[in-house]
């Protein structure tokens, strides 16, 4: 089932116009700065965004910064919104269900073929991040976000380690979605769903009155990842953002499937 | 009512679901004999696809149990729905992808398929509905009718020795009609037990052997077609002679339309022998059969899509 899952994802064109469009923005951005020259200031803008004119290494980084906060999080929003939902509004989830394919597997399913999209998406985004900042700034030797100097293998290894955080960090709210799936017949609704609340999470991450519950809202150590970037690396949030999505992802794939296993198929 | 003894591929007790204060199946007790073609008729919202749901492990029933080819269902349903093919509630499939990709997906999905076979089986049943010469085109571009064919493919693919159908003929020209009908008939002359749901009385009568009448969630009818359409100790005469007929059967006449009559007679030749001896002459002449839209008509209510007050347009029972 999960091969078949996987067969949907790729021959479905919506998901490589997502990743296109995922990629288009950050290249977008870089044609932007290299023509114009004018970076923002650092401190001010997408994270590592002040630092690619001098050096394209980074840009990757930056890429994965640009689609971070909206961008990606509604990519992954409406994938998993649709993930049950959709089957049921096309019809094929009875048929599923009856074929017979036990609504466990389906959904372990589902979720392995959303992991599978996210961790594309994050490295397509990075790799054509990497193409485009190589490119258009030319690279140069790379330093730390601490003014070190790391090497190339250094510089490798943490933009996968940032690749892999901030594909983790999308699991979060996929697993909301995919919940909010199994509860609507509406793709739509579900993915609206996920970003009520991811909107919601981040209104509140910057509201000092709402410091209380800052620490648990999801979207509260996305930006961790520029800590990768650090010498050395500051592991604290990197370690408390996953443990805070791992947290999410565990609640709510067992709404879903509590909801899902026990559920009329009436659609 | 069915022999206790013969098999039976499905069979439910006191099947109920309640949708909140709705109770939509109310105690039935369905009995399909294995090998019959069951056809399952009620009016609109009258319980049909629900009953249906349940036996295919979709909507958990409220109350009762359900067997189905001698299995509990929904506890065995891995082993069960492999051996069923269905189709509920109209056609669905992937629209970008084409007829075979999808075929090829549903079947990979589930238990009980091979992928060795799977290219023939595939080939086999597309050439059974009649789309083998479809090729490459997504089925967004299908009519509904090639969307329908396309469901019973996927309904046929593992030769199920159960096929439930849900409106089977739905979108179908006549000739369409009379292809799926033709192909039901080959597929249960070779072992496979039929059930399907429907309101066209017609499509029942022309296909079915055993028939089941749901009416607001319950069971009211359940009988094989041949006891359902039962003489009604009528005789119909035609005849150019009406009102001497009229006067020679002082009595035992039922009804009259014009130079027809309904005559109560237990035996037709007998009352042939007597009106042609008194000189009355006789177009034609026969026995008359309880029709299935009698039988259902007179168990059943107006369907919920029904929601004006008054009486039924169409006539009743005679």
């Amino acid at each position: 089932m999960i091969l078949v899952e996987l067969r949907k994802l790729i021959r479905r064109p919506r998901t490589w116009l997502t990743i296109g469009l995922l990629t288009a923005l950050p290249t977008i951005v870089a044609i932007f700065l290299a023509t114009t020259k004018v970076a923002p200031r650092p401190g001010e803008g997408p994270a590592f965004l002040s630092a690619v004119l001098a050096n394209g290494a980074l840009y990757p980084a930056a890429a994965l910064g640009i689609v971070l906060p909206i961008f990606l999080p509604v990519a992954v929003a409406v994938i998993a919104g649709d993930s049950v939902a959709g089957e049921a509004s096309v019809g094929t989830l009875r048929y599923l269900v009856c074929r017979p394919v036990g609504r466990t597997r389906l959904l372990v399913a589902k979720l392995v073929s959303i992991i599978v999209f996210v961790l594309l998406a994050v490295v397509v985004v990075a790799g054509v991040g990497y193409l485009v900042g190589t490119q258009l700034f030319g690279s140069g030797p790379l330093s730390s976000t601490s003014g070190t100097s790391l090497s190339t293998t250094q510089a490798t290894l943490r933009t996968m380690l940032a690749v892999g955080y901030v594909g983790f960090s999308m699991l979060g709210v996929a697993a909301v979605a995919m919940f909010l799936s199994t509860v609507t017949d509406s793709a739509l609704g579900a993915a609206l769903g996920a970003l009520a609340l991811l909107v919601t999470s981040q209104v509140l991450v910057l509201l000092d009155a709402a410091a209380s519950v800052r620490p648990y809202l999801p979207t509260r150590y996305w930006l961790a990842f520029v800590d990768l970037f650090r010498d050395p690396v500051l592991w604290r949030d990197v370690g408390r953002g996953f443990a805070l999505q791992a947290v999410y992802v565990a609640v709510f794939l067992a709404a879903a499937w509590a909801n899902f296993a026990t559920k009329d198929v009436a659609s | 009512m069915m022999a206790p003894d013969v098999t039976l591929a499905i069979a439910t007790t006191e099947l109920s679901k309640r949708f909140g204060a709705v109770l939509a199946v109310d105690a039935v007790d369905l009995a399909v004999p294995t090998g019959a073609r069951y056809g399952f008729l009620g009016p609109n919202g009258s319980g049909k696809t629900t009953t249906l749901r349940m036996l295919l492990g979709l909507v958990f029933a409220s109350a009762g149990s359900i067997e189905v080819l001698g299995q509990p269902m929904p506890r065995q349903a891995r082993s069960v729905l492999a051996q069923v093919g269905a189709l509920v509630e109209g056609p669905a499939a992937y629209g970008h992808l084409c007829g075979r990709a999808n075929l090829e997906l549903m079947d990979a999905a589930g238990p009980g398929a091979p992928r060795r076979t799977r290219r023939a089986r595939i080939d086999a049943a597309l050439e059974r509905v009649g789309l083998d010469a479809v090729g490459r085109r997504p089925v967004k571009a299908y009519s509904l009718g090639m969307r329908q064919r396309l469901g019973l493919a996927a309904a046929l693919l593992r030769a199920p020795r159960l096929l439930i159908l849900d409106e089977p003929t739905n979108g179908l020209d006549p000739q369409g009609i009379h292809e799926v009908r033709e192909l039901l008939l080959e597929l249960n002359y070779g072992g496979t037990t039929i059930f399907l749901s429907s309101h066209l009385l017609a499509e029942v009568e022309a296909l079915c052997t055993t028939v089941g009448v749901v009416d607001r969630g319950r069971l009211v009818v359940q009988d094989e077609l041949a006891a359902l359409r039962r003489l009604t100790g009528n005789v119909v005469v035609g005849t150019p002679d009406a009102e001497r007929a009229l006067a020679l059967l002082d009595g035992r006449l039922a009804h009259r339309e014009a130079d027809r009559i309904w005559v109560q007679a237990d035996d037709p030749a007998r009352l042939n022998a007597e009106l042609v001896a008194a000189g009355v002459r006789v177009a034609d002449l026969r026995a008359e059969r309880r029709s299935l839209e009698d039988v259902v008509l007179a168990v059943t209510t107006h369907g919920s899509d029904r929601i004006a007050g008054g009486t039924r347009i169409a006539g009743g029972t005679r």
